[in-house]
């Protein structure tokens, strides 16, 4: 290639695009966003195309997938129609994770931010508070939480929220760290930028990356979490979610297969997903990933 | 000095407590700058050139730093005694610092231009266009062509020398009255150290801006500066106009540092002079002169007592017990 000389500046990227550039690039990442994409697609456009009440009893129970056109994934043992279920669970899935990885962001890089840009006395109580945290059993205590209050959604992701931000707050504790250190940051200080604005606008987009990767796999987590609570019936018993489903039609396992495995492969693509979005961020925001 | 200086440090001293003890990072240093003025500030790493700046600015990492006596006057209010919340509105708009590292100096998520408007919006009230195209007409007064892109490119798209007049610009879009720049061009190939000390010449005569500069290149203090101050282990061991003190060094640690400098006119098979030894540890000063245990004319005296400064002509000063005896060696 015969370079010509360049007078021009390169057109300016910034960090983010240079990330998606790499992200695109990557199968597994671009799958997982597929995955994401279907799963989303189908809880917002399914329920306008697939009208049927998931709660109401439309054939005989456990009919299989197939046996009837109209209900073309069968029936649990109420005889409620599956693919419904499928669709009005999934959104109160997605929703419960995404708040719940929300909230988890929310308290942990705040706590995280000021714990790692102040350090000394107001790290020490901070770390306290998030090692007490750390220390309940998550499961456990968000079960105490949901039973203690009304199972509503709001309060799932609360519990959720609540047992998953000390992670998040040690890794933005450990960013803010690292970074409060480097030149720039003194150089910003020098001009006369206060506290906060060198917390939320100097640190923090220098420590996003590391918060994108933990946010999405949060997520994840989160879907997990809330299945095992509906499983456990700790959820809203009044709306429809895939961990709701698996849980009631538990004890049909042996009988009818598809009673439990359709929510569960849901709920495996998902998650699948999402930690495939994760992976991908994480390599996109990789320093060593750009220099090919 | 006829005009008021706009920066006058007298008696500062600045303590680190350390687990090895107190070191006095800076012990009785007094300068003043004019307006318009350029003071050099000279020595070895870590004899508290950069302590000194950073004082200024009230950036002193603090625990474990703390100010424990003498005051800092700019123009006229003592610094050491401002509220943070004070002292913020100085720097960057009164005061403003350049870094050694351009490399490293700005923030790499953020666009050139973005991060000097920013600067500019923290001390004026101006909507984000109009800082923005002050951040264009201030890359075009530190001499980036095409101002209009690199304002928009990011840090990492920019070399080394540009990357430092970035920093410039950022420095100076709020007209400081000072300038501090600490070893602007130590990261720098050598051809463009001397833009950089050309274009802050340049823009303290455009301006009138007082700038210390803190630099080990005696070329460009002997070139730029109008006074120097020599330090020595968090003292300032000589100081004086520039002239007087390159011509005439009082203190030998001077005439060492002078003599460190490989010249064209010198034998080339010769080997470059040096001062032998290292700067002292600051827990473990003793009574006496800091620099004796490498001084080649030590005698015993000059351990037993801190070495007075001595008026060698005018403002020119040295603190050498050979000046006290009257033993001037020129």
């Amino acid at each position: 290639m015969t370079a010509p000389a360049r007078t021009t500046v390169p057109a300016a990227r910034g960090p983010m695009a240079e990330a998606w550039d790499i992200f695109r690039r990557s199968p597994s990442a671009m799958l997982g966003l597929l995955l994401l994409g279907l799963v989303i697609l189908m809880t917002f456009a399914g329920p306008f195309l697939y009208q049927v009440d998931p709660f109401e009893i439309v054939w005989a129970p456990l009919t299989p997938p197939g046996e009837e056109a109209t209900i073309p994934l069968g029936t649990d043992n109420l005889g409620r129609d599956i693919l419904a279920g499928l669709i009005e669970g999934g959104s109160a899935t997605l929703a419960v994770g995404f708040a719940a990885a929300a909230i988890t962001m929310l308290i942990g890089v705040v706590i995280g931010a000021y714990a790692g840009f102040y350090g000394g006395i107001v790290d020490d109580m901070l770390m306290r508070v998030t090692e007490f945290f750390q220390v309940l059993p998550p499961l456990l205590f968000a079960m105490v939480v949901v039973t203690l209050f009304q199972p509503t959604l709001v309060n799932v992701a609360l519990a959720i929220g609540i047992v998953s931000w000390p992670q998040t707050a040690r890794l933005t504790r450990s960013e803010f760290r690292r970074i409060r250190t480097l030149e720039y940051v003194s150089a910003m200080r020098a001009i006369g930028a206060g506290d906060g604005n060198i917390i939320w606008r100097v640190i923090l987009p220098n420590a996003l990356p590391p918060l994108i990767v933990s946010a999405t796999l949060t997520i994840g987590m989160a879907i997990l979490f809330e299945a095992g609570l509906s499983f456990l019936g700790l959820s809203d018993p009044n709306v429809m979610s895939w961990g709701l489903m698996i849980g009631s039609g538990r004890e049909y396992l042996l009988d009818a297969w598809w009673v439990v495995t359709l929510p569960g492969a849901m709920i495996f693509l998902t998650v699948l997903g999402v930690s495939l979005v994760g992976d991908g961020l994480n390599d996109a925001f990789n320093p060593r990933m750009r220099e090919r | 000095m006829v005009t008021e200086p706009v920066l006058d440090i007298r008696n500062l001293k600045v303590d680190f407590a350390t687990r090895r003890g107190v070191a006095h990072v800076l012990d009785d240093v007094s300068f003043s700058v004019a307006p318009g003025e350029l003071l050099a500030i000279v020595g070895e790493s870590g004899c508290g050139k950069s302590m000194t700046a950073l004082s200024i600015l009230g950036l002193i990492p603090s625990p474990p730093g703390k100010v424990v006596g003498g005051s800092i006057l700019f123009q006229g209010r003592d610094l050491t005694r401002l509220r943070q919340s004070e002292l913020r509105r100085i720097r960057g708009g009164d005061i403003a610092m350049i870094f050694q590292e351009p490399m490293t100096s700005l923030n790499p998520v953020f666009t050139c231009g973005e991060q000097i408007a920013e600067a500019v919006r923290l001390h004026q009230k101006a909507s984000p266009k109009a800082a923005f195209a002050r951040a264009v007409e201030m890359l075009r007064a530190v001499g980036i062509p095409e101002p209009e892109l690199r304002a928009r490119a990011y840090p990492h798209q920019l070399s080394g020398g540009m990357r430092q007049r970035v920093m410039i610009a950022m420095a100076l879009s709020c007209e400081p009255k000072l300038l501090i720049a600490d070893e602007p061009t130590t990261a720098l190939d050598v051809t463009v150290q001397a833009q950089i000390f050309g274009l802050l010449d340049e823009l303290r005569q455009q301006t009138g801006t007082a700038i210390v500069l803190i630099t080990h290149d005696m070329g460009a203090v002997a070139e730029m500066a109008d006074k120097v101050a020599v330090m020595y282990a968090g003292r300032i061991i000589e100081r004086g106009p520039a002239d007087a003190v390159l011509d005439n060094p009082g203190h030998p640690y001077t005439r060492g540092l002078l003599a460190s400098i490989p010249r064209v006119d010198a034998d080339p098979d010769a080997d470059l002079p040096e001062i032998p030894g290292i700067v002292p540890a600051l827990t473990d000063l003793g009574r006496g002169c800091a620099f004796a245990p490498r001084c080649a004319l030590a005698v015993d005296a000059c351990l037993a007592a801190q070495p007075r400064h001595v008026a060698m002509s005018g403002d020119h000063s040295a603190a050498c017990i050979q000046l006290e005896s009257g033993e001037v060696s020129a």
